[in-house]
């Protein structure tokens, strides 16, 4: 019930209190969200939407900081592909 | 997807898993307190990956699965009144009541609606001025402020025809429950991050002064599972009970004003009964005096309606992690999700329907 999902801002619409809205991309499935409690997400930032509202905005500093924590772990290193290969 | 792929990353969950296993010197025993977590942890099988001794037992957080049999009943007396559009979440329209379901009404010839969002009721409300549009606002605190928003919208438009069946309920207070049942076996909590999201954490400092037990914030993927694992262990291995916030991407100490603001005007706290539980005080969210005209409850005269649990079904000590699904037994026999006695084993989210899900895939694998 409380599945909510990651999206990225496309475009917003709307000042009216209650109505901030926008076209919110989950993997390229494109729908109306209800921005009206992150009136701090801009175009361009991914926000957390539980059914058609959104409910945080994603902090992608934050993001990282889990694979940080691994990395300083010194258990990540071995995971990556050397710096000289692409793909 | 961004946000969501890299966090199912195996190899990095296997790192986590590793360092778990260095980390425990002794039995631990954990709740993951919401539904969608319970789902992530039997569907990725990370509970497989724990080392032995540490256990995760499942939590309340299922809101279908807590909602009692009563207001299902006032549901489907609403549903069943010819004016009505009764709009849900699809996992309500299977659930139990004393006699039927939503599914029953809506062959019988009830106008019943799945939607995917309140605002979606308070749409149709808009473009069907003859009908009255019953929304049932079931939910923890993550979908409160959508409720909210659907009630405050359907005030701004003026709108007549719209109304809220709430039964809505609070995390705190189930854990505070939990905590101070003499068959608790909960150690450390993992807290249910879109909760947390709306609300932030300050409710749980009490708690956990209280009970001197762990609380980390957790997320939903396996890599924030596993981590709030080892946040909580970690916390347990070095005597400190405190609360910590593992899923910071998405929440932060203080919540989310706005939606807190919008929230605290609609609704007000009011005792509520939990399915399997029983009665638990301040536990619920019920429209506030201000909004009272949006009580579907009042509305349609149901506020007398009430049912007792019936039988064999012991979701009420799934619930409180007293129980584990296999340990019932009409699990997978009397109880499935086509035929289901009890609601854990009806919403998707809920405990028994995960382990029919998934542990049968694994037994079929292995």
């Amino acid at each position: 019930m409380c599945l909510a999902i990651p999206g990225k801002v496309l475009s917003i619409a709307g000042d009216e209190p209650l109505q901030r809205a926008g076209r919110v991309s989950f993997g390229g499935i494109v729908k109306e969200v209800n921005l009206s409690f992150v009136p701090e997400a801009q175009v361009g930032e991914y926000v957390i939407v539980h059914v058609g509202v959104a409910i945080s905005r994603v902090d992608e500093a934050e993001a990282r900081r889990v694979f940080d924590y691994l990395r300083q772990m010194g258990e990540l290193e071995e995971l990556e592909p050397p710096k000289n290969q692409t793909g | 997807m961004k946000f969501l792929d890299e966090y199912r990353d195996a190899a990095l969950t296997r790192q986590l898993a590793a360092k778990l296993a260095q980390r425990v010197t002794r039995p631990w025993t954990l709740m993951e307190v919401c539904g969608g977590q319970t789902h992530a942890i039997v569907k990725f099988g990370l509970d497989t990956l724990l080392p032995p001794g540490l256990e995760l037992v499942h939590g309340p957080g299922c809101p279908v699965c807590v909602t009692p049999i009563e207001l299902i009943d006032k549901a489907l007396e609403i549903a069943a009144r010819p004016e009505v559009i009764f709009c849900s979440f699809g996992d309500m329209l299977r659930v139990p009541g004393s006699k039927m379901d939503l599914l029953s009404v809506k062959a019988r010839g009830g106008d019943v609606r799945i939607v995917y969002s309140p605002i979606d009721a308070v749409k149709l409300a808009q473009d069907k001025p003859s009908r009255e549009v019953v929304f049932f606002a079931v939910g923890f605190e993550t979908t409160a402020p959508a409720n909210a928003i659907a009630v405050a919208q359907a005030r701004q438009f003026g709108l007549k025809n719209f109304s809220l069946l709430v039964s809505h309920v609070l995390v705190p207070p189930a854990m505070e429950a939990i905590l101070a049942s003499p068959d608790n076996r909960v150690q450390g909590f993992l807290a249910a991050g879109h909760v947390c999201a709306i609300m932030g954490y300050t409710e749980y400092e009490p708690l956990v002064r209280k009970h001197r037990v762990p609380i980390v914030v957790t997320g939903f993927e396996p890599l924030d599972i596993l981590q709030g694992v080892l946040m909580c262990v970690d916390l347990l291995e070095s005597g400190r009970a405190e609360v910590e916030n593992q899923y910071t991407r998405a929440v932060r100490r203080e919540g989310n004003r706005p939606a807190l603001e919008l929230v605290r005007e609609v609704f007000r706290v009011v005792p509520r009964k939990w399915r399997g539980i029983g009665e638990i005080p301040q536990s619920g969210l019920g429209l506030s005096e201000a909004y009272a005209e949006f009580d579907a409850e009042m509305r349609f005269g149901v506020a007398g309606v009430g049912a007792e649990e019936s039988g064999e079904c012991i979701s009420g000590l799934i619930l409180q992690g007293v129980r584990k699904p296999h340990e019932c037994p009409a699990f997978g026999a009397r109880c499935t999700p086509d035929h289901p006695l009890g609601a854990t084993m009806v919403s998707s989210e809920g405990a028994c329907a995960a382990y029919h899900r998934y542990r049968r895939v694994q037994a079929a694998t292995h």
